[in-house]
C-alpha cells in the first residue's frame, strides 16, 4: 500500500537512470537527510553525536568493505591494515608538510588504494579462504612495517598527533562540528558507492562475484576488475582511516588491529553483502548496539542483580546479549539486516490485502 | 497489524523512551569520576582486578564520611581495549559531570590525548604511558602519577647494576619486550644507558601475543647468554617466558620484570612459585594483603555481609587499584580546600593533581613517596623490586628512583622533538 511501484511513469530517460525511482524513496529520503543534517545536530546532546561520528566512519570502512566482499566477492581480513596506511599516510603529510585535510584525505585514500592493488595480487590466482588467508597475512605485515619503520610511525610509539581540521580557519573541535565533518564524508561514500554498483564497473563486480568464469567469457578483464576492486575498496578504508586519524587528533596503529579487520567483516556480513543499505546498517548495528544493551542494562540491570555489581555485569551481559543478538538476526535472515528491511518493504506493499 | 509488528514496535518505543529520558545529573554534593575499563578484552587479567579494587577503595572512601564533604560516585564503562568504545565513554562521563577520567589502555589514552585537553579533563593512567606525559608542560592534563616505563626501565637497570656487583661496564644485558609500541618505549632509554654505562645489550621481540617465543629464549639462552635479563611483557607472555626460562635451566634471579610482567597470576599461570622462584619484579604500588587498608575494605565488605570475590586473590593488581583511587582522592581533596569546599571542576582538579604529596595514611608502605608538580606529573618515578622467595612475594628493595638524571633527560628530549 505504502510502497508500490504501479502508478509510477517514467518517460525520460533520466527518470529511468534516477537513483531512487520512487516518489515515496525519494520522500523518506529527504526526511531522513533533514533529520540528520538539521534536526539531529540541533537537538540531540554532543555524547549521542559522538556515537554518531562513529557511526559514520565506521560507515566509509563498511561501504569499502562491501564493494570487496560482497560486490566482488572477494574475502579480506586486512582491511583495518589498509585503514592504517590511510591513517598514517595523512598524519605524516599533515605534521611534516603541514598540508590541510582536503589533500591529506584524499591522498590517504590513494596511498591506501595503491597497497591495496599490491595486496590484491594473490586474488588473481587465489579465491576464498585461501585469499583470506593472504589478506590475514597482509594485515600483519602492514603492522609489522608500521611498527618497525620510525620513518612512518614517527618513533618509539609508533603515535603522530595530529591538528584538528580547519575550514577557512575554523578549528572542527567539538563533537558536533566533527559531526558534519565526518557526515559529509559518509554521504559521499553511500551516493558514490550506489552509483559504482550500477556503472560498467560495478555491474563487471557482481558478474565476477556471481561466476568468474562466465564474467570472463561475457568479456570482462577479471584480473583487470579484481585489482580495481581492491583498489577501490582500500580507497574507501584510506579514507576511513584517515577520519580516524582526524577524529581522534592522533594517528596510532592500534587502533587498526586484526580485531577492527573482524569487527568490519561482521558489519558486512550482519548487515548484508551486496548492499549499500547493509553496510549502513551494520555500521550502526555493531557501534551503536553495545552502547544501547549497556544503558539498558544500567537501567534495569538493578531489579536483577547487586546494583553495586552492575558494572561488572554490564560489561559480561553486553558480550552475550550482543552475540546472541547477533545469532538471532542471522538465523532469522541469513542475508542480513538488509534483507530483512527488504522483506518488510515488500509485506508492506501488498499490505492489507496480501494474497 | 501482526502480532509480531505490535511486538517490535513496542520494543522500538521502550528503547526510544529509555534514550529520550537519559541518566539522572550528578547531584551537588557529589564528584563524578569516569573509570575506564576492560572486563572482557584481551587484558581483562589486569581489569578485573584493579577496577573491582579501584571500587572497593571509594566505597571505602564514601563509607568514611567522602572527601571534604563530599561523596565519591565512579562511573565505570568497560571499552574491551577497542578505541571507538572508549571515545564513546569519555563523552559519555563528560555527559553525566565527571570532572576526571581514569584511563586503561595506551591506545584508547591516545586517541583521546587531544579530548581531554579540550574539555580540560584531568586523566590518570598509571603504567600504561605514555612516559613522555610525565612532562606537565608538554601535557597538563595527563597524569601517569606512578613509574613509567623509562623510570620502570631505569630501576630495573639500576637493580641489575646492584645485583652484578655495582658496575655494568662489559657485562651483557637482554631486553625481552612484547613489540608494540608499549613494549618498544624503554628502547631509546635502554641504548643511552648501555652506552653510558657501557654494557652490551641486545634486544628481543616477541610479537603478539606472546604465547610462543622459545626460539626468542633459546636465543638468549644458548647464544647471548646474557648476564641479566630485563622483560617488558604483557597478558600471557610473562608467564610463557618463565616457563621457558626455567626449562632452559637460565637462573630467575637474573631476570627482573617491569610492571605488568609481575602478578600473582603471571607466577600461577608459569606453573607456581615453586618454578619462579628467584624471578624479580618491579612495582610501583606495594604487594601483599599485610596494609591497614586491605585490612578495612575487608571488614567493610564483611559488615556488608558480602564475600570476599577472586579480586583479593592477586594483591600486586589489587593494589594497583586501590593506589589509584587513593591517588584520585588526594587530588580531589586538594581541589575542594583550593576552592574552600566548593565544588570543583576540571581545571581546579588537574591543580588539586598537581599538589599531591602524601596520601591516604591507612596506605602506609602500600604507596610510593609520591610527589606530584605542574613539571613532574609521574610523582618522581618511585619503584620497587619484589621477588619471589620462598613461595611468596618478598620485598628485595625498597622505594627507589633508577637512574632519575637520566630518564627526566630522556622526558625533556622527547618532549622537544
Amino acid at each position: 500500500m505504502f510502497y508500490r511501484e504501479a502508478g509510477t511513469f517514467k518517460t525520460t530517460y533520466a527518470e529511468d537512470m534516477a537513483l531512487f525511482p520512487l516518489p515515496i524513496t525519494r520522500w523518506s529520503i529527504r526526511v531522513l537527510l533533514v533529520l540528520v543534517i538539521a534536526v539531529v545536530p540541533l537537538v540531540l546532546h554532543e555524547y549521542y553525536l559522538s556515537i554518531f561520528n562513529l557511526i559514520f566512519i565506521a560507515i566509509v570502512g563498511a561501504l569499502g568493505l562491501n564493494i570487496l566482499v560482497g560486490y566482488t566477492g572477494q574475502i579480506s581480513i586486512g582491511h583495518a591494515a589498509f585503514m592504517s596506511v590511510g591513517a598514517y599516510t595523512a598524519a605524516n603529510l599533515a605534521v611534516k608538510l603541514g598540508l590541510p585535510f582536503w589533500i591529506t584525505l584524499p591522498a590517504g585514500g590513494l596511498m591506501a588504494a595503491f597497497i591495496g592493488v599490491i595486496v590484491g595480487m594473490p586474488s588473481l590466482r587465489i579465491k576464498g579462504t585461501y585469499l583470506a588467508i593472504a589478506t590475514l597475512a597482509s594485515q600483519l605485515i602492514i603492522e609489522w612495517i608500521i611498527n618497525h619503520t620510525p620513518a612512518i610511525s614517527g618513533g618509539a610509539a609508533a603515535a603522530i598527533e595530529v591538528a584538528r581540521p580547519t575550514i577557512a580557519g575554523y578549528e572542527l573541535k567539538s563533537q558536533r562540528d566533527l559531526y558534519f565533518f565526518t557526515l559529509f564524508f559518509a554521504l559521499v561514500a553511500i551516493v558514490a558507492t550506489m552509483n559504482l554498483v550500477r556503472s560498467r564497473i560495478g555491474r563487471a563486480f557482481i558478474a565476477i562475484r556471481d561466476q568468474d568464469i562466465a564474467a570472463e567469457i561475457i568479456g570482462i578483464n577479471i584480473y583487470r576488475y579484481k585489482l580495481i576492486a581492491f583498489a577501490i575498496s582500500s580507497f574507501y578504508a584510506g579514507v576511513c582511516g584517515v577520519l580516524y586519524t582526524y577524529y581522534f587528533g592522533i594517528a596510532t596503529y592500534e587502533a587498526f588491529q586484526i580485531v577492527v579487520s573482524i569487527d568490519y567483516l561482521a558489519m558486512v556480513i550482519i548487515g548484508g553483502l551486496g548492499s549499500v543499505l547493509g553496510s549502513v546498517l551494520g555500521a550502526i548495528f555493531v557501534t551503536a548496539l553495545p552502547v544501547v544493551i549497556r544503558i539498558m542494562v544500567e537501567t534495569f540491570g538493578g531489579y536483577i542483580w547487586d546494583p553495586a555489581a552492575l558494572s561488572a555485569v554490564a560489561a559480561s551481559m553486553r558480550l552475550i546479549i550482543f552475540g546472541s543478538l547477533i545469532i538471532f538476526f542471522l538465523v532469522v535472515e541469513p542475508e542480513g539486516l538488509a534483507r530483512l528491511w527488504r522483506n518488510t518493504r515488500n509485506y508492506f506493499r501488498a499490505w492489507p490485502f496480501s494474497y | 497489524m501482526t502480532k509480531q509488528t505490535t511486538a517490535w514496535l513496542r520494543a522500538g518505543a521502550l528503547a526510544g523512551s529509555i534514550l529520550a529520558s537519559g541518566p539522572a545529573l550528578a547531584q551537588d554534593k557529589e564528584i563524578v569520576i569516569g573509570a575506564q575499563c576492560d572486563r572482557t578484552g584481551p587484558t581483562q587479567i589486569v581489569g578485573n582486578v584493579l577496577c573491582p579494587a579501584y571500587h572497593h577503595y571509594m566505597a571505602l572512601v564514601n563509607k568514611r564520611g567522602g572527601v571534604e564533604g563530599y561523596k565519591i560516585k565512579v562511573l565505570e564503562i568497560d571499552h574491551e581495549y577497542k578505541v571507538p568504545p572508549a571515545i564513546e565513554s569519555h563523552e559519555r562521563f563528560k555527559k553525566e559531570g565527571a570532572i576526571m577520567t581514569s584511563a586503561f589502555g595506551t591506545p584508547q589514552l591516545l586517541a583521546l590525548l587531544k579530548k581531554f585537553e579540550e574539555d580540560k579533563m584531568p586523566v590518570t593512567s598509571p603504567g600504561i604511558g605514555s612516559s613522555a606525559a610525565a612532562d606537565g608542560k608538554k601535557y597538563p592534563y595527563v597524569f601517569p602519577i606512578a613509574a613509567t616505563y623509562w623510570s620502570q626501565t631505569g630501576g630495573a637497570v639500576e637493580f641489575a647494576k646492584r645485583q652484578l656487583g655495582g658496575s655494568l661496564k662489559d657485562k651483557k644485558i637482554a631486553y625481552m619486550f612484547f613489540d608494540n609500541p608499549a613494549g618498544r618505549e624503554p628502547l631509546p632509554l635502554l641504548e643511552e644507558l648501555a652506552k653510558s654505562e657501557g654494557f652490551q645489550m641486545r634486544t628481543f621481540g616477541v610479537p603478539s601475543p606472546g604465547i610462543e617465543m622459545g626460539a626468542q629464549v633459546l636465543d638468549v639462552t644458548g647464544r647471548f647468554k646474557p648476564d641479566f635479563v630485563i622483560a617488558h611483557l604483557f597478558g600471557r607472555a610473562p608467564s610463557v617466558m618463565i616457563k621457558e626460562l626455567k626449562g632452559k635451566g637460565f637462573p630467575l634471579s637474573k631476570v627482573v620484570g617491569l610492571v605488568w610482567a609481575g602478578a600473582e597470576a603471571d607466577i600461577i599461570a608459569a606453573g607456581g612459585y615453586g618454578i619462579a622462584e628467584g624471578y624479580h619484579t618491579i612495582q610501583y604500588a606495594g604487594v601483599g594483603a599485610e596494609f591497614k587498608v586491605i585490612t578495612e575494605i575487608k571488614e567493610m565488605l564483611k559488615a556488608e555481609g558480602k564475600t570476599l570475590g577472586k579480586e583479593f586473590e592477586s594483591t600486586v593488581t589489587f593494589n594497583r587499584g586501590v593506589y589509584q583511587g587513593a591517588v584520585h582522592v588526594a587530588a580531589i581533596a586538594n581541589a575542594i580546600k583550593a576552592k574552600n569546599g566548593g565544588k570543583p571542576n576540571g581545571e581546579d582538579l588537574r591543580k588539586g593533581f598537581e599538589q599531591v604529596k602524601g596520601l591516604d595514611p591507612s596506605l602506609d608502605g602500600l604507596a610510593p613517596p609520591l610527589a606530584l608538580t605542574a613539571e613532574d606529573h609521574e610523582g618522581g618515578g618511585w619503584v620497587q623490586i619484589w621477588s619471589i622467595k620462598g613461595g611468596k612475594f618478598v620485598k628485595t628493595q625498597d622505594w627507589f628512583q633508577g637512574y632519575r638524571k637520566e630518564v627526566l633527560k630522556h622526558v625533556e628530549e622527547e618532549n622537544k622533538k
